[in-house]
């Protein structure tokens, strides 16, 4: 039994293909994914993201929640609608998801989850609630829509009210604002402005139309894995799951160590997992004909690795991908994939590759 | 329904063959096949002069999602390649049986023509899958 988002009827209308993308129907490309891509690195897209998962956590401890549940500490969190990218984890501290969190006060915070997770997220942060003073809630009856580009935002000001359109200005970004009956917020996927939109479902299909005749091109499932792997960001399930370190997966970042007696969910692990030294995640670039794959084997001096994410860069020209390998390679050395038989060899990099249209190589 | 010419053959594979009549036949793959596949980024065709039998890996088709082998659907020699691919691999995905034709071989056995698949029965091969 698959899911279909409230905005189906609108993918079919535009020629979508549709696939089974962890049991939600959703679609793949509206023709062609690289043009869909282009269009959100040179012009806007859009995305649905209604399969994702929205969670309110309410309750006089809901700062204390968070700070127990997640690694970054949204202590840090103090102007209403910032958000913060943070993983939750596992007491082996490894990463049940990732997530955004969007702090209004210290009573009352927004999740985004992803839905392939959805489920376990659930089950996971249910059972640590219990011990806090707080209320979980799911929120279902919201669509979601992300709208990226250079020209994402002037092309969302043609269609918002006069309120909305105040509430939006100067926004900075990682920010959220309750604006009318929309959540606009300044977060995203794909490494361009833009804004992810949580409408109430039943106006998510007229929303969609709008944006459809201001000029934002729909954009499928395969574009967005080729901008969020230019862009440099993990998708959960690929490059991290549950039995890998947040320190293996480029999201040491997102630790909040200070201060030093926030007891979160797995930092006892991390700590351990910290001196005795992780995988890192590394880019790697081929400039030759061939196109890297998640799962394919990277050999280094100092042991083999594996790639988590691998894809077409359209915006290069040629392939780029993440991978976890052993720690002591450096941006610049040179490693070697296994491809169809044969050993190639390959360029080390950070982890990203495109940011607002642009090669950061 | 996906288009799938009547004056052409194919294989079960997902390549299509067209008789030249010259002793030659110029060789694709289906408007099924660049579908499944998706964007196509990269084309690495044999060269001219390569010689197989029928059913030899001769060539990759690499898209966004997977790299794929195609076929050699009959035996010979290549006697040209779509050049064009080099630098527009979607012409396969846009135009799969004109423009984005790969290569064209010199039939070493006419009677092997005889052997693919016509439209019908390539349109009830792909529904089985």
């Amino acid at each position: 039994m698959t899911n279909r988002t409230v905005l189906f009827d609108k993918h079919v209308e535009s020629g979508a293909k549709m696939v089974d993308f962890h049991g939600w129907e959703m679609p793949i490309n509206y023709g062609s994914q690289i043009e869909e891509h282009h269009a959100v690195r040179q012009d806007a897209g859009m995305f649905d993201v209604s399969h994702m998962t929205i969670v309110d956590i309410d309750g006089s401890d809901a700062q204390a929640f968070l700070r127990k549940l997640v690694a970054n500490d949204v202590a840090k969190l103090t102007v209403p609608g910032k958000a913060l990218y943070t993983g939750m984890l596992n007491e082996e501290g490894g990463v049940i998801d990732d997530l955004i969190i969007y702090y209004f006060s210290p009573e009352s915070f927004r999740l985004v989850v992803n839905s392939a997770t959805r489920e376990k997220d659930l089950a996971w942060i249910n059972k640590q609630a219990q011990a806090f003073s707080v209320t979980v809630t799911e929120r279902p009856e919201f669509g979601m829509i992300a709208v990226q580009g250079p020209e994402a935002k002037s092309k969302v000001a043609t269609i918002l009210n006069a309120e909305q359109t105040a509430a939006v200005e100067g926004m900075k970004p990682f920010f959220g604002v309750q604006a009318g009956e929309l959540f606009i917020a300044t977060t995203g996927y794909t490494g361009e402005a833009g804004y992810e939109i949580v409408v109430p479902a039943v106006q998510a299909a007229d929303l969609w139309q709008q944006l459809l005749d201001a000029g934002v091109k729909p954009a499928g499932l395969g574009a967005r894995d080729t901008l969020r792997l230019e862009a440099g960001m993990n998708l959960y399930g690929l490059d991290m799951d549950d039995s890998i370190s947040p320190l293996a997966a480029n999201m040491a970042w997102t630790i909040a160590w200070e201060p030093e007696d926030r007891n979160f969910i797995g930092r006892e692990a991390l700590v351990a997992q910290k001196a005795a030294g992780t995988e890192k995640l590394v880019g790697l670039v081929m400039e030759a004909k061939g196109v890297l794959r998640s799962g394919l084997k990277v050999i280094t001096a100092n042991g083999e690795g594996v790639i988590t994410s691998g894809s077409f860069s359209p915006t290069l020209g040629y392939s780029v991908a993440m991978a976890r390998i052993p720690a002591g390679t450096a941006v610049g050395d040179t490693v070697q994939v296994e491809m169809r038989k044969k050993l190639v060899d390959v360029k080390v990099t950070k982890a990203g590759f495109v940011r607002n249209g642009k090669s950061i190589l | 329904m996906s288009n799938i010419p009547s004056d052409l053959k194919y294989a079960s594979s997902h390549e299509w063959v067209r008789n030249e009549g010259d002793g030659t036949v110029t060789v694709g793959i289906s408007e099924h096949a660049q579908g499944l596949l998706g964007d196509m980024v990269f084309v690495d065709l044999p060269d001219v002069g390569d010689v197989f039998a029928a059913g030899d890996d001769c060539a990759v088709a690499e898209s966004v999602k997977a790299a794929s082998d195609i076929y050699a659907p009959v035996a010979g020699e290549i006697v040209e390649i779509n050049e064009e691919l080099e630098d527009s691999p979607e012409k396969v995905n846009s135009d799969p049986y004109g423009d984005g034709w790969l290569f064209r071989i010199k039939l070493e056995d006419a009677g092997e023509l005889g052997d693919l698949l016509d439209a019908e029965g390539y349109e009830s091969s792909i529904d089985e899958d």
